[in-house]
Formats: structure tokens, sequence, C-alpha cells
């Protein structure tokens, strides 16, 4: 036990800035599953007399101008967050995967969806989103299908770049010619081996998913108002700023350090990778 | 390399056609009748009935993408709801804020970028590098809003040295001291594209240098400082450029929000305001031309690259 | 003359990958180094250019060319310095040269450091000559994707020369290409040696080559000289079990049988080199005596040397 405890540890110790980002995601888990237990306030009670108090005794982290308890807003933003990050590479993945393997394993269809994905690429990605969202409407769940329509496309750009390199290896060939089927093919041999290129690239959707959150929530077209997000919570921080700076440091820095710690454990995970699939995953 | 161009132009044509065909179905895909959709409930049947024979809504959807792409070929992007001014007019008012934006910008990137990825790289595994390196996925990692709201709090509303929001013309009074309003929100949004061009610079200076030419220019003992101007770096340059169609799509993406915070006059805050006043004429217009503009840059750096490697044939 | 005494080098954890190689080598003389992939043999010559990576250093010994120390000079301080040069061409000419400079200009460059009173244009095209690339003129202004391996070898060899170097290292310079330019560039090679009087140093694993090209050759293994001898005494009669073993491994042109002997087991990584003789877990004549303690240099006719206990044939003890 102690040994495989070690083992674990191993990798942070010799990255210590990995560690801090496995720690503080850890950390915004527990935020997202224990909010009403760690919160010391209901995130939309109002306490209009004890309005933008600074940080202090009884409001940790300051109040906001509904004299709502910042502090209490941010661990249950950890829902939303965690939300939208899974909600995100759920959706890219589960789109992305299927269309990048079935270009590469039939090339006639893929000219034609890999057309279509540079299509959609050649759309600046918030104006995609906000397109979606247009069309859609604003709720968390179409914030979600509007970012993930974004990583939608680099996924399926990444997975068909990796399921060419590995339909041309020996030993799917091998495979091919002993007269394995396609199914057998992909589910035995090519799913596999995308596994950990598939992980970095969800570290880093999920990191660019908070941002892009961010802003849409930023331009008022995220998450509903009346939902604790942190990009709702600096939108609404916006005019105060000069009179109550702490209202854009701690949501702000939640974001930063959730989508810096991401991109901390992808890049330590993409440093263990195989080295040849290394410069596809490169952005 | 006359031939490559063709069938690259062919390509980016077919790109922006197929764009064009999913900008003109926005307006279908918005639940409810278009001409309501465009003009709101309160519509009087007049205005819908004009509206109606403009668009030409009554003719099958084909034809009315065909008189809709027509339109636009010529000139013609409509006519914006909000402003009942045409479309085009309302893209050039915002022209001048967001290319001037995405020029310093982009000269930002370029001066910081580049050369501090250069040193990151010359100083491997050095705490400079690690620092740089740590720092450049830290900024990688931050919303452009937030680093501009805090620019703001510090040099405008602070220190007193930026205008915080606006930008009047260069061509107005102030004329290019006008300029000093686009320092923030360049700054702002140029801080996560520097960052990536800067780990894109040194991974890819990191890479060039083991390669065996590297080894043998060192061999002929030209001083390292020459080693890396015009071994390393030269060829190093090569990855960086392919990456800037795609950082120039990132700053489209981020200068919407940036000149929303800056409330910069710009195309990208029209957008904003745009999707929130429903005048969708002006939002397909829009984004019609910033896929243009997107597939020319695009196009632009492909040829370039072609043109810098010359190990790329141009058949 | 280059002198080599006693070269040491080590991994920066302090393990040590070269160990205690001496050797000279003569103007107009060529020395083979031979050895398998991992034998060091290819550290031993970037140590000589002085071109290790960072994270291999020169631990030991020196290195003097001309009288010169130049054990832990870079290229570019040798030349500040005016000391003797030491040139290389390397194994790989298709990823040596600069893919986005032409030729002329890497050829020029180095002619810029080394001969700054010539005409760099005329040099480059007189040693574009001297290596026989025909139509000069024209190779000059060309990109190296547009020529052949051999082509690119011999620009390899030119911009060396442009260096007047007084010691040419030549990595596995043919092993790259195919074998009927392999022999054209072995000729250049001997020719060069021969007519400018350059020594030079030819790294090698194909004792084949070894026989055409070079008048010595030493034998190298784990980071040890094991043998240095004359061609000639060499291949009549090894001493070291490690060089008969390589002969062994050459095709018999008498025999019409295909013929792949190989030596059992196979070479240790630099990290777990045994004690004493590093070949005595392979050697079918190692005793416990070989396993530990230093090993003694036994030294045969006409300057033939090994280390070791048991010589195949018997040489006078050092």
């Amino acid at each position: 036990m102690r040994q495989i405890l070690i083992n674990l540890a191993r990798p942070f110790v010799a990255r210590p800035m990995t560690a801090f980002g496995v720690l503080f995601l850890l950390t915004i888990v527990v935020f997202a599953a224990l909010s009403p237990w760690i919160a010391p306030f209901p995130p939309d009670q109002i306490d209009p007399v004890n309005r933008l108090q600074p940080p202090g005794v009884g409001h940790l982290l300051g109040t906001d101008h509904f004299g709502r308890d910042t502090f209490s807003r941010i661990v249950y933003g950890a829902r939303l967050a965690l939300l939208i990050g899974i909600g995100v590479v759920v959706f890219a993945l589960a789109t992305g995967v299927p269309i990048g393997v079935l270009s590469a394993l039939f090339p006639r269809l893929g000219v034609v969806l890999m057309r279509m994905v540079d299509v959609l690429m050649s759309f600046p990605s918030l104006l995609l989103a906000l397109g979606l969202i247009v069309i859609l409407g604003q709720g968390v769940f179409n914030a979600i299908l509007a970012i993930g329509l974004i990583y939608l496309t680099t996924t399926a750009r990444i997975v068909y770049g990796l399921a060419l390199r590995l339909k041309a290896e020996p030993f799917v060939e091998a495979a091919r010619s002993s007269g394995a089927g396609t199914w057998w093919i992909v589910t035995r041999h090519i799913l596999p081996n995308m596994i950990s290129p598939l992980l970095v690239q969800a570290s880093f959707v999920f990191a660019f998913a908070q941002l892009g959150a961010a802003s849409l929530d930023f331009l008022g077209l995220g998450a509903p108002p009346d939902i604790p997000s942190w990009g709702n919570m600096l939108a609404e921080s916006r005019i105060y700023i000069t009179r109550a700076s702490w209202l854009l440091l701690w949501p702000g820095l939640m974001i930063v350090l959730t989508a810096f710690s991401l991109n901390l454990v992808g890049d330590a995970l993409r440093d263990r990778m195989d080295p040849r699939f290394r410069e596809l995953m490169r952005k | 390399m006359g031939p490559y161009i063709l069938r690259r132009t062919g390509a980016a044509i077919a790109t922006l056609i197929a764009a064009s065909v999913i900008i003109f179905a926005f307006i279908h895909l918005i639940p409810g009748d278009p001409v309501y959709v465009m003009l709101g409930d309160a519509a009087t049947p007049d205005q819908v009935e004009e509206l109606r024979e403009r668009m030409g809504l009554n003719e099958p959807l084909v034809v009315q993408y065909l008189i809709w792409a027509g339109n636009a070929l010529q000139g013609d992007l409509g006519q914006s709801i909000f402003f009942e001014t045409p479309v085009t007019q309302v893209i050039a008012e915002g022209a001048e804020t967001s290319i001037l934006l995405a020029l310093i910008t982009m000269f930002w990137i370029v001066a910081f970028g580049i050369p501090v990825g250069v040193l990151a790289a010359m100083r491997q595994g050095t705490w400079v590098d690690q620092g740089l390196s740590g720092l450049a996925m830290l900024l990688a990692s931050v919303p452009t809003f937030w680093v501009g709201l805090y620019l703001i709090l510090t040099f405008a509303a602070g220190l007193g040295w930026f205008p915080s929001s606006g930008y009047p013309s260069i061509f107005e009074e102030g004329g290019l001291s006008n300029l000093r309003y686009l320092v923030l929100p360049s700054l702002a949004l140029a801080a996560p594209n520097a960052a990536l061009i800067l780990r894109l610079t040194r991974a890819s200076m990191l890479d060039v240098a083991r390669e065996d030419y590297v080894r043998t220019a060192r061999a002929k003992g030209i001083p390292p400082y020459r080693v890396v101007l015009r071994h390393i770096l030269r060829n190093a340059l090569l990855a960086v450029v392919s990456a800037f169609g795609f950082t120039f799509a990132a700053l489209i993406s981020e200068a919407v929000v940036t000149e929303t915070v800056f409330a910069l006059p710009g195309i990208g805050r029209t957008v904003v305001q745009s999707i929130l006043r429903r005048d969708y004429p002006v939002i397909q217009g829009v984004v019609l031309v910033i896929v243009c503009l997107y597939l020319v840059i695009n196009l632009i750096v492909d040829l370039s690259y072609r043109l810098l490697d010359p190990r790329v044939e141009l058949e | 003359m280059l002198n080599v005494e006693n070269l040491v080098v080590s991994l920066r954890s302090g393990i040590p990958i070269v160990r205690n190689v001496s050797f000279r080598i003569e103007p107009g003389e060529i020395l083979a180094l031979v050895g398998e992939s991992g034998s060091g043999k290819s550290l031993t010559s970037l140590a000589l250019m002085g071109l290790l990576p960072p994270s291999i250093a020169i631990t030991g010994g020196r290195i003097t060319l001309d009288g010169a120390e130049i054990t832990h000079l870079a290229p570019h301080q040798r030349v500040r310095r005016g000391c003797g040069k030491v040139a290389m061409i390397f194994q790989e000419p298709m990823t040596s040269l600069n893919p986005v400079l032409r030729i002329g200009e890497q050829i020029e460059e180095a002619i810029r450091m080394h001969d700054p009173d010539s005409v760099p244009a005329e040099r480059a095209l007189e040693l574009l000559d001297m290596v026989r690339i025909p139509d000069a003129a024209h190779q000059l202004r060309a990109y190296p994707h547009e020529l052949s391996g051999g082509m690119r070898q011999r620009v390899m060899i030119a911009i060396a020369l442009a260096c007047r170097p007084e010691i040419l290292i030549a990595d596995e310079p043919t092993t790259a290409l195919d074998v009927t330019v392999q022999r054209q560039v072995l000729g250049l090679i001997r020719d060069l040696c021969e007519r400018l009087g350059v020594g030079v140093l030819f790294i090698t694993h194909d004792l084949g080559v070894v026989a055409q090209l070079s008048e010595r050759v030493a034998v190298m293994y784990a980071g040890v000289l094991v043998e240095t001898a004359d061609v000639v005494p060499l291949f009549r009669a090894p001493l070291h079990p490690y060089t008969a073993g390589l002969m062994a491994c050459l095709p018999d042109p008498d025999s019409d049988e295909p013929h792949m002997a190989t030596i059992p087991g196979s070479a240790p990584r630099a990290d777990a080199i045994p004690d004493g003789c590093p070949f005595a877990p392979r050697c079918p004549r190692a005793q416990s005596v070989c396993r530990s303690g230093t090993l003694p240099l036994v030294r045969g006719a006409e300057g033939q040397a090994a280390r070791c206990h048991f010589p195949l044939t018997e040489g006078a003890l050092a």
C-alpha cells in the first residue's frame, strides 16, 4: 500500500507545479460536492445592509452589491465550473471521436466530414458559440452545446490525425490482413491506443471550456444570472470594480487557477505520452 | 506556384460558400417566422410585407439563398434593423477600431512572444526558462476580459495613464494620439496570444536546436549567437508563422469580448450588441466578412510559409 | 599532430562513458576507430570537436593539437584563439545541412570564419571542385533537398575543408549511402588526406571499410580502447578476443555459404559496465581474474597493443 502511494506521488514530487494543479482541482471537486456544508451562507441570500463589504471576519471574501457572500458563491460556482467542463469534454469526445475515426477509416466519407469540420473552423470560435446560443436560447445546457461545438472540431481533427497514423501501424495492418473486421480493429487497436492523447486533449478542452464559459457569462449570454457562476460574478461586479476590487479578484482567480491547473495536468500528461503523437497535440 | 495558388484559392472559396450557407441558414434556424425574428413582434404589416419582398421570402429557400449571396457579392449585405442603415455601413464604422486594435495587438504578440520565447529556449532548464514558461502558461489561462478589467483598474482608474474606455477615430480631433485609447485593450488582447506564441517559439527552437544541421553550424566555429539567429531561429520561425492563422482566429474571438470591456466602437462589440438587439442582418453580415477575412489571412499565411521553406514543392 | 591522453567523458550524473582513451594522429594519417554502436566512438569524436551536448562533459585527460591544448574549447573558441582546427563530417548527410540555406551560403559561412582573406564565392567554387562536385557554380545556388545523399556528403566535406582543418573527423560518413557512392566518398577522403596532409579520424563499425582505407586501427568496446594496431598485423593476428570476434563476423569471400557469425550476448549499457574487463561476460577466454582489477597492456609486434589477460597471440607484457 505504501509503495503504491509512493509510486502515485512520484510524478508530482518531480513536478511541484503539477502537484499544485492536482490539489487545486481536488479542492474544486470538494467545493462542488460539499457546497452546502462548506459555504457559510446560501449563495443567493441577499443582505442589503451588508452590501459591498470588504473581505473580513463575517464574510471571508467580502460581499457583492446585493450583500451576497462572495465565498459562498465561489463555492457554489465550482458546481457550474465542473458541470460545464465535464459537459463540454463529454460532448466534444462523443462527437469528435466518431467523426475522426470514421473519417480515417473511410476516406471518401472522411473527405466530406473533414471538409465540414474545416468549414466550422473558419468561424471564430466565440462567434460560432454565440450563433448557436442565439438559435438555441440562453441556458447552461445550451452553453455546453455551444462551447462543445467549438471543441468538436479540434477534437475531430486530432482524432483523425491519430487514427490515420494508427491505421498505418504494422500491428493494425497485421490485424487487417488476418481478417479482423473494422469494428474489431477500432475497438481493439485504434481506440485503446488513443486513450492517452485523448486524456491530454480532454484536459485542454476542460481548461478552455472554463474560459469560453466565462466569456459567454461576461457577455450576458451564458448561464442565467440567477445561477452563481464565476463568470456571472465577474460580469455583475464589473461596474463596482473601483469600489470593491475584491469582487473582481476572487472569481477571476478561480477561473484562472482552474484553467491553469488543467493546463499543467495536460502538459504533464503530454510529456509522459508516446513521443510519436506529441507533435499532433501541440497547439 | 501558380497551380498551387489556384488550388488553394479554390478550396478557400469552397469553404466560403459552405460557410455562407450556414450563415444564411442561421436566420431560418432561429425558431419563428424569419420576418418576425428580424423585425420583432411589434412590426407593422407594412414593414413585414416590405421585408418579405426584399428578402424574397416567398421564394423557395434555394432562390432566397441565391438572392442573398448575389447581393452579398455586389456588396449589399442587407439593412440593419436597429440602425436602419446598410449593414456594410455599420461594418465600415467599426472597421477602423477593429483593424487598428488587431494590428497593435499583433505588434505586441510578435514583439514579446517571439523574443521572449527565444530567450526561454536559450536558457532551457534554468529558472529563467521555468519562470517564463510558467508565466506563459498562466497568461494563456487568463480570460482576456479579466486582464482588461485589471488593466482598467490599475492604469486607467488608478494611475490615470490611459483612458479606460471608448476610442475616437484618429481622423478626428487628437489624431494619432487617439491611439492611446487602444493601448490597454491591445495589451489585454495580446496577453494570452503572446503567451501561446511564446510557448510555440520556445518549443520549436528546442526542436530545431536538436537538428543535425545545427551541430554542423557549431562545428564550423561560428559564434553561438549567430548559430541561434541564422540557423535555429530561422527554421523555428517557420512553425511559428504557420500558427499565425490560428492566432488570428483566436484574436477575433477575444476581440469581441475585449471591445465590450473597453466599450470600443469596433466590429466585435457591434456583433454582441446586435445579438442582444436581435439585429440579425448585422450579425450575418459581420460573420460573413470575418469568415472571408479569416480565409484570406490563412491563404496568405499558407503561401508565405511555402515561400519561406524551400523544401516545400510548389508544383 | 593530434594527441589524446587518457580522455574521460562522463554523463553529468558522473557515470563515465568513455574511459582513459589515448591515441595520436599524425598529419596525413588515417586512424580508424572501430566499435559497435554505443561503444563511445561518436562521443569521443564530439569530445574532440568540443561539441558534446550539455548533459555530457570531458571529466579527465587532455586533448592537444600541435602542442596547444584544446580540451575544453568549443569550435568558436578555437577560432577566436587561433589554435589548430578539427573539422567533422557526420553520419547523416540528409539532415546535416540547413534546409533553408543555399549550399553556397553554408560553405561561405565557414570560409568567412576560417579564411577571412579569401573571396568566399571563389573559394567555395574551388572547394566544390576539390570534392569533385560537377557543375559547381550551379550547385552553389541549390538547396540541400535538391541534392542526392552522396552529393550532400561531398558538400559536408567541402564545408569541413573550408575550416582549413589539421584533423578531419569522419563519423560513419558512408553508412547512409549507396554502395557505389560509398566507394567514391571513401576514395575522396583518402585522396584529400594525402593531398592536403590532413590527419583523419575515421569512425566506423565496419571492419571491411577499415581494411580499404586506413593504416592504423583502434578498437573500442564499452568506452575503452581494447586494441590498437596497424591494419596488416591486426587482420593477420588480432590480440584481443573482441577484435577477433568482430573479424569473425566479416563475410568470408572464399566461402559460398552465407556466413553470419555473431558475438554472443550484447554490449553493456553505459550505466552498467562491469568491473575489470568490460568484455569479460561475452568473452570465450574469460576467467575469474578478468572480472576485477586493472587489465594488463599487452604489446605485439609493429606497435600492436591490447588490454587483455589472455590475448590470442602471446605478446610481451608491457
